[in-house]
């Protein structure tokens, strides 16, 4: 069931967000080419974060299911995959939005841009895939081996569209950006981490939920309505 | 967390009595190895395929009538044709490989054939690399079938020959063969299978589709700047990738 400590980090996230957006959209310097355009990196930055760490919280959960046959694994897979794929979709919306005034345009064809284009519909099709696949059993297995070939794609997609066109600029390390503008990021990335661990365990409970309705044999099915009722 | 159990009367007896041997252990005679295991699936796919002609009948006409469509949707503009002719040529091919590869696996799901291969037993080894291989195989036919039409039909000239191209069609094809073979086991297993394996295929092949269109590009319109070698690289690297994680991850997809 979801606990008190579930919300806890929800809790905690939300506030962090509440602290670091404010710090980020009004307290901190505007950048000196961009203006004000820049701040939206607060929301851009730890979502395009947290999209490869949800991702890679799959990839871990899906090679210990295929070690260990656990269904936690599982559930775990199952959450972190629908997270990951949710702040991937906060990662391209934010970012669209950005290229606009800066770029010029909402899309280029830039290695980043298209390697998490290309994550966001691969996993998708991994959420579509445990729709479709109504055995337990199955659906954890193949799930696992569609997660693991997915990430396995994120370098070579990468590499390939580099060569392929380059438009995004180089990453900033925190030796190039002012400390009054990477502490609200730092701030808003923690935000975004302990929001992130909160959906994944809310939503792995209800993964857990559901698989024990599945695994259940028919008296503990009953079992299980009778507490779902009360 | 309740997991699944066994009926009472199942789960106590897992092991197997051992056979009564004569003296010394009795021990499970050596079947063929994996090589001749692959052999007889390549041959039995090839086979299938001759009496039947199934993959022919749906993917042909279908991969011509898909360049013809690309060109009249792009007007007759033979310029622009020409230049995009690789791209084209390659949607094509993926498209048609999405009825060839379900086809490849639909013919172990009916009568549960499949069922049958793994009580032989044939290692999960020798159908994937057997299979994965036909697969390539009859992908690169239809690249050089598609080939004359695509010079016919966009007006384009191979300005470095037929070899190089060859070689390109052949690393495309086994590219798309090896995630394309068991994405086919998944999908025809599974509900709304027709709509789940493109879903599934198509992102992650972008790596190996831009590799080949690129190369195709190339050798189509030259390439002074010596940028082939890369492009084929990568197509390689992609290739032995997934060939290898791949044929390590089938087991566990035909696997009850």
């Amino acid at each position: 069931m979801i606990s008190k400590l579930d919300y806890g980090w929800l809790v905690l996230g939300l506030v962090l967000l509440i602290v670091g957006h404010t710090w980020g959209l009004f307290i901190a310097p505007p950048e000196r080419e961009m203006g004000e355009v820049y701040r939206i990196i607060y929301t851009h930055v730890p979502s395009a974060w947290m999209a490869l760490l949800a991702f890679t919280v799959t990839l871990v959960a899906s090679l210990v299911y295929l070690f260990r046959g656990s269904f936690k694994a599982d559930a775990v897979a199952e959450a972190s995959a629908e997270v990951g794929v949710f702040f991937n979709v906060l990662c391209l919306l934010t970012g669209s939005i950005w290229g606009k005034p800066t770029w010029g345009v909402y899309w280029t064809w830039d290695p980043r841009l298209t390697t998490a284009a290309i994550m966001c519909i691969a996993f998708a099709g991994y959420l579509a895939l445990r729709r479709f696949v109504l055995i337990p059993e199955r659906r954890a297995s193949w799930s696992a081996i569609v997660a693991i070939i997915i990430y396995a794609d994120i370098p070579l997609v990468w590499f390939s569209v580099k060569w392929w066109n380059s438009l995004h600029q180089l990453q900033s390390s925190p030796k190039t950006v002012s400390p009054e503008m990477y502490w609200p990021l730092r701030v808003a990335a923690f935000a975004f981490l302990f929001l992130m661990i909160g959906f994944i365990r809310v939503r792995y409970h209800l993964a857990t939920v559901r698989q024990s309705v599945e695994l259940a044999e028919p008296p503990e099915l009953e079992a299980v309505a009778k507490e779902s009722a009360a | 967390m309740p997991r699944l159990r066994l009926p009472p009367d199942m789960s106590e007896s897992t092991t197997i009595p051992a056979l009564p041997s004569a003296g010394h252990e009795h021990t499970r005679p050596a079947g063929p190895s994996v090589f001749k295991m692959t052999a007889s699936v390549i041959k039995k796919d090839l086979l299938i395929e001759w009496r039947g002609r199934a993959r022919v009948n749906s993917t042909l006409f279908f991969a011509i009538l898909t360049l013809l469509l690309f060109s009249f949707a792009m007007g007759p503009q033979s310029a622009l044709l020409a230049k995009v002719a690789g791209g084209f040529f390659w949607l094509a091919l993926l498209l048609s490989s999405v009825m060839s590869l379900s086809e490849s696996m639909r013919i172990e799901s009916d009568n549960d054939a499949l069922e049958g291969l793994k009580l032989l037993p044939v290692s999960p080894v020798a159908l994937f690399v057997g299979k994965a291989i036909v697969n390539t195989l009859y992908l690169f036919a239809l690249a050089m079938v598609l080939l004359p039409m695509v010079a016919a039909v966009y007006g384009v000239s191979f300005s470095m020959g037929v070899a190089p191209l060859a070689l390109v069609m052949f690393l495309g094809s086994a590219a798309i063969s090896a995630p394309g073979t068991l994405y086919a086991a998944i999908a025809v297993q599974a509900r709304a299978r027709d709509v789940l394996l493109p879903m599934l295929l198509f992102p992650v092949v972008v790596p190996a589709l831009l590799g080949a269109v690129k190369s195709t590009g190339l050798i189509i319109e030259g390439d002074p700047m010596g940028q082939l070698g890369g492009w084929i690289t990568l197509l390689v690297a992609f290739c032995v990738s997934y060939w290898v994680l791949c044929t390590l991850l089938f087991g566990r997809v035909i696997e009850d």
